[in-house]
């Protein structure tokens, strides 16, 4: 990855995290460590997010909100489980409420250990985020420039979208 | 009146950093009915008790909350030394104080910045973040973590600080004291934030006192409610403490508390390294806790939090339960966010300074 077509945009929660590794994220944002320099800037939108930084770990009552933030961001995404918590569970791993790390919930691409987490090694992970975000873009666009079969699949999703749009006006649901 | 609405207000929301969910009923653009809904960061820390030992506790005690860290190991330790009659040496004493102090100003620091963004300041939330970071630096210089460290231990705490290095911390704090006073400044002669926050969210004494609020949320309506000045440990017996308080009561006063705290934690911590005692760092904890009870209290950033143990003679404590502050707060946060505009929701929420992870552990 040598340099960035993109900036790319993150959206943060906190699972079941003490709060550690969360003010370690917004630390990355703020003048000393400053990510934004490099385009990165943490939006509270999942819809316009490509990474999804998440620390803390699952547990019942947020595992159906960390899906849902997670179905809403747009492909290609990438999540980043930050601290020990995010990764396995951490200190709290055999607390009777907790499911485990971030991993039980959605698929996990990087992860970042620490605890708590250190700016420096959140934004390391945010960097190799990059670069998955990169493979999984180019899987995305493959796909429609290759063969025509497989433009025909990768277009399904939008002719059926285009069809449900005329079918049933905006009201669709 | 139109029929009412209901606005979902969390749990992920971009004005809070942690997850706390509200039912906001509006007419119009007024809040008539608030109720809140916890539970998304719950992990079922006390019962951890069960399965560590009592002194390797002191971490999961620590990561109660990342903010008020230090905190929360001072007031368990504190516990289970009052259980076991352990007398701490004095200068362990100084230095728990000292890093509770830091803990407040980085605490207080970063409600300013998040208060700051909850308003839309986004160069007061930089610009505070930034004086923060000099808090943090000191924290890694004497402990090597920076919002963690692990520094206090059941009989003592586990690292001295040199004289020298307290000297250079306070040549450090009284750098970071003139930008503080250049953000007070502005803060105070700020007329957005005036116009954001005074005559919003008001809470009288009497409710604070009828709805059982503590911390800097209690001090800003007139109630002198803070445990450093009590016989709690710590130097603030020997320092002469004397709490800040306001009378308005509303968002702007908790926001002046918060801010005189800031300069008054680093008076503090001053008096600490002029006073500091020579001496033992800890005292060697020998045996079980024995079957008995003892509940203690410490004055965290945004108030008081009670600590219980139970010991029954074997190396697990049989319970550890913790109240916090934030808990105790939620309900006077009910009651400002009824009537108030939808547009203050975020400043009411943000200036009782909400720390969710405390609150529900
Ligand atoms: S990894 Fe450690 S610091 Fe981070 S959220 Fe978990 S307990 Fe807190």
């Amino acid at each position: 990855m040598s340099y960035l077509k993109k900036s790319p945009w993150l959206i943060h929660y906190d699972g079941s995290s003490c709060n550690g590794c969360d003010i370690e994220v917004l630390a990355c944002l703020t003048p000393l460590y400053d990510v934004e320099r490099f385009g990165i800037v943490n939006t509270g939108n999942p819809k316009h997010a490509d990474i999804f930084l998440v620390t803390g770990g699952v547990n019942t009552q947020n595992l159906p909100v960390v899906k849902q933030i997670y179905e809403q961001m747009p492909e290609p995404k990438v999540v980043i489980a930050v601290g020990a918590c995010a990764c396995t569970g951490g200190v709290f791993h055999d607390c009777y409420n907790m499911l485990g790390g971030m991993d039980k919930a959605i698929p996990v691409d990087v992860y970042v250990p620490g605890c708590a987490a250190r700016p420096e090694a959140i934004i390391d992970g945010v960097v190799k985020g990059l670069t998955v975000l990169e493979e999984k873009q180019k899987a995305l666009a493959v796909s429609v420039s290759a063969g025509k079969k497989e433009e025909e699949i990768e277009l399904a999703p939008q002719a059926v979208m285009n069809e449900r749009q005329e079918g049933s006006g905006c009201s669709s649901r | 009146m139109g029929k009412s609405t209901v606005i979902p207000f969390g749990p992920q929301h971009p004005v809070l950093p942690e997850p706390i969910h509200l039912d906001l009923e509006l007419q119009d653009e007024k809040v008539v009915r608030a109720s809140t809904s916890i539970g998304y960061v719950h992990r079922g820390l006390e019962k951890l008790v069960e399965k560590r030992g009592f002194q390797e506790y002191v971490y999961v005690a620590e990561r109660v909350c990342g903010i008020c860290s230090f905190g929360h190991g001072w007031g368990y330790s504190k516990a289970v030394e009052g259980l076991m009659g352990i007398e701490v040496p004095k200068r362990a004493e100084y230095l728990r104080t000292i890093w509770h102090e830091l803990s407040r100003l980085h605490s207080h620091l970063l409600w300013v910045g998040l208060g700051a963004d909850g308003m839309g300041f986004e160069s007061l939330f930089m610009h505070a973040w930034r004086l923060r970071e000099i808090i943090l630096d000191i924290f890694e210089s004497t402990t090597g973590g920076r919002v963690i460290f692990s520094a206090c231990k059941v009989g003592g705490v586990r690292r001295d600080i040199a004289d020298s290095e307290l000297k250079e911390i306070v040549a450090r704090l009284d750098k970071l004291k003139k930008e503080i006073d250049a953000m007070i400044y502005i803060i105070l002669g700020d007329e957005t934030i005036h116009a954001r926050l005074r005559r919003v969210g008001v809470v009288t004494l009497e409710d604070a006192i009828a709805l059982g609020c503590v911390g800097p949320t209690a001090r800003a309506s007139g109630l002198p409610l803070d445990y450093r000045c009590g016989d709690e440990g710590g130097a603030y017996k020997d320092l002469g403490f004397r709490p800040i308080t306001e009378t308005e009561g509303d968002c702007f006063a908790r926001c002046k508390v918060r801010l005189r705290e800031l300069l008054q934690s680093i008076d503090i911590i001053k008096g600490c390294v002029e006073n500091m005692p020579a001496g033992d760092i800890a005292v060697p904890v020998k045996g079980f806790p024995p079957a008995a009870e003892h509940f203690t209290r410490v004055e965290q950033p945004r108030g008081e939090a009670l600590y219980y143990v139970k010991g029954n003679k074997t190396k697990n404590l049989e319970r550890f339960r913790l109240r916090t502050p934030t808990n105790v707060n939620i309900p006077v946060l009910v009651k400002m966010l009824q009537g108030c505009d939808l547009a203050d929701v975020p400043n009411i929420i943000l200036t009782i300074d909400p720390c969710i992870s405390c609150c529900e552990r």
